[in-house]
């Protein structure tokens, strides 16, 4: 659906040169929901505007339904935009407009009787839910109504692509979750297909099926979400699961443990299926050994359950070693040490 | 010599016709170049929708000249000009003449602020949209910009009266050539007076007008 080929893109600013994308492939599949994460400056939302053109690749090609768009005409490269729809972190709603004005300007664009744009944007206000807004300016909606009006307004000339420059990150936590609900009705209703840039991980843990982690305007990782969340091989995206799910107790916590007696720790990493079977309460029973959960939690990922707990086993030293070596071979299990020890 | 005001009412309301006719005419004709010359100011900036250093630069540097020259010896300077376009240097048509092209440069600048505060990412989200540079000129641009753009064209207006007043001392007719042939030079103080009154009501019903449509459009 979406093709980036090495592409890279160097600004120059005076005589100073600033590499913002370097050498990107990606390839994002029809019905996916792509993000692209990373702290800012990182390139992403520059990547992101290559998809539509609004910026040019220094090198390297985009290709899109498998269409360079970097070699198109202006004219055609107008038309081929109607097919991406694009919302953005300040919404960029024209005040100048009515919501049903901002819905329309789109269809007006592509042309169509005035009988048919105005079915389609009241279509529209009533997907997003806003229908009793149409003669309301931007200017007397919230946040989360404006992005809303965003979306009704990216999708108006139902493109089979929809970009999102940090979509969320202007709003609030439960008007962030809205629209990530929406988003994913926009993915699974109307198919879809969703490229997203943010800097906050529980967008990509709620909504995205893939994932790339950009830094220094590279690709560092990319993948699955799931296995890139469950087993991330580059420090910077440890960092950005670290926001999300601390995957160990703080280094205080962990010192009173040892100063108050406790014993040896343990992390266990329940995967999928794994984690809906009593696994734990089982082989602990099995060897006659007790079990303590001293920190953890188990979370959805992609519709698949994810837990990371940290515990503790008290039995006979030789018990607790056979637990250990009967939960390897069922979960991932690694020893925890503090930092200092 | 004291003016007898039962005959020189009917100078006074004609003066008025004057000075109100070249108002009118210039900003007429200053705003459609005005506007012109500040769109294409604004679209050929660096980064914006039709790029051009050029042209960009060239208009900058004109109307870096022609701004900080005080009418009166702008008016003076080019008066050659204006027997050549508008046939003599007298009366209130030769005096709309240099007084367009003040408001034109005037008006640029004016234009060209106003659009600089719209958010460039409206700009962008209408380009995303696959809109034109011209389509984005009519559409996006200027209704966006088209209340504080109101305020800039009275903020005109109200320079404008002055400006005529100026043109009125060396023959353009007017309120101000009358303040200045019976006012000044016969110190007749009464008619000096109803002439800067008709002024002060001119100004603030010109302010008037312009505050009411700007606060409807911008709906505040």
């Amino acid at each position: 659906m979406i093709e980036f080929k090495n592409v890279s893109k160097t600004f120059r600013l005076g005589k100073r040169e600033v590499k913002a994308v370097k050498d990107v492939s990606l390839s994002v599949e029809k019905g996916d929901i792509f993000g692209i994460i990373g702290f800012s400056g990182a390139g992403k939302s520059t990547l992101l505007r290559l998809v539509n053109m609004l910026e040019r690749p220094t090198a390297g090609s985009v290709l899109i339904q498998d269409i360079d768009v970097s070699k198109l005409s202006p004219k055609d490269l107008r038309t081929r935009r109607r097919n991406i729809g694009m919302i953005f972190q300040n919404f960029n709603l024209f005040n100048s407009r009515t919501v049903a004005g901002n819905v329309a300007y789109p269809l007006k664009l592509a042309g169509g009787s005035k009988k048919e744009i105005n079915k389609r944007v009241q279509e529209l206000l009533n997907f997003v839910g806003l229908a009793e807004k149409a003669k309301d300016y931007p200017d007397q909606l919230s946040g989360g109504q404006k992005q809303r009006v965003g979306i009704a307004r990216a999708l108006a000339t139902s493109p089979d692509i929809l970009i999102c420059d940090e979509a969320t990150s202007a709003l609030d936590p439960d008007t962030t979750a809205d629209i990530l609900r929406l988003l994913k009705k926009v993915n699974r209703d109307l198919g879809i297909t969703i490229l997203l840039i943010t800097h906050e991980m529980h967008v990509i843990q709620s909504i995205c099926d893939k994932v790339a982690v950009m830094e220094n305007g590279e690709v560092i990782e990319s993948g699955n979400v799931f296995e890139t969340f469950t087993e991330p091989q580059h420090e910077t995206t440890k960092r950005f699961i670290r926001s999300v799910q601390q995957e160990l107790p703080s280094d205080q916590v962990l010192e009173e443990w040892r100063a108050g007696g406790g014993g040896k720790l343990y992390r266990v990493i329940f995967k999928g299926d794994v984690a809906n079977d009593p696994v734990l309460s089982t082989v602990t029973k099995k060897n006659n050994v007790d079990f303590n959960i001293v920190y953890g939690a188990v979370r959805e990922l992609q519709e698949r359950l994810f837990g990371n707990l940290i515990v503790s086993f008290i039995g006979e030293a030789d018990a607790v070693k056979n637990t250990l070596s009967d939960l390897h071979k069922l979960v991932e299990l690694e020893e925890v040490y503090s930092h200092e020890g | 010599m004291k003016v007898d005001w039962s005959t020189f009412w009917p100078r006074i309301v004609e003066a008025t016709g004057e000075t109100l006719t070249m108002v009118v005419a210039t900003l007429i004709f200053g705003s459609i170049i005005g506007i012109t010359m500040g769109l294409l100011l604004f679209v050929t900036r660096e980064n914006n929708i039709l790029e051009s250093k050029l042209i960009f630069q060239i208009l900058n540097f004109i109307i870096n000249i022609i701004r900080p020259v005080p009418f009166i010896i702008f008016l003076v300077a080019i008066s050659q000009l204006t027997r050549i376009v508008v046939g003599t240097t007298i009366g209130t048509a030769a005096a709309i003449f240099p007084m367009t092209i003040v408001a034109s440069f005037t008006i640029a600048r004016v234009v060209e602020n106003n659009l600089v505060s719209i958010d460039p990412g409206v700009i962008e989200a209408a380009q995303a949209m696959g809109a034109s540079p011209l389509r984005i000129i009519f559409t996006i641009l200027i209704p966006e910009a088209l209340g504080p753009l109101i305020l800039g064209l009275t903020f005109v207006s109200v320079s404008l009266i002055d400006f005529s007043a100026v043109a009125g001392t060396v023959g353009g007719g007017g309120l101000g050539h009358i303040a200045m042939t019976y006012g000044y030079q016969r110190f007749d103080g009464s008619v000096m007076l109803v002439t800067v009154i008709i002024l002060i009501v001119m100004v603030q019903l010109a302010q008037w007008i312009g505050n009411t449509l700007s606060k409807k459009i911008m709906r505040r």
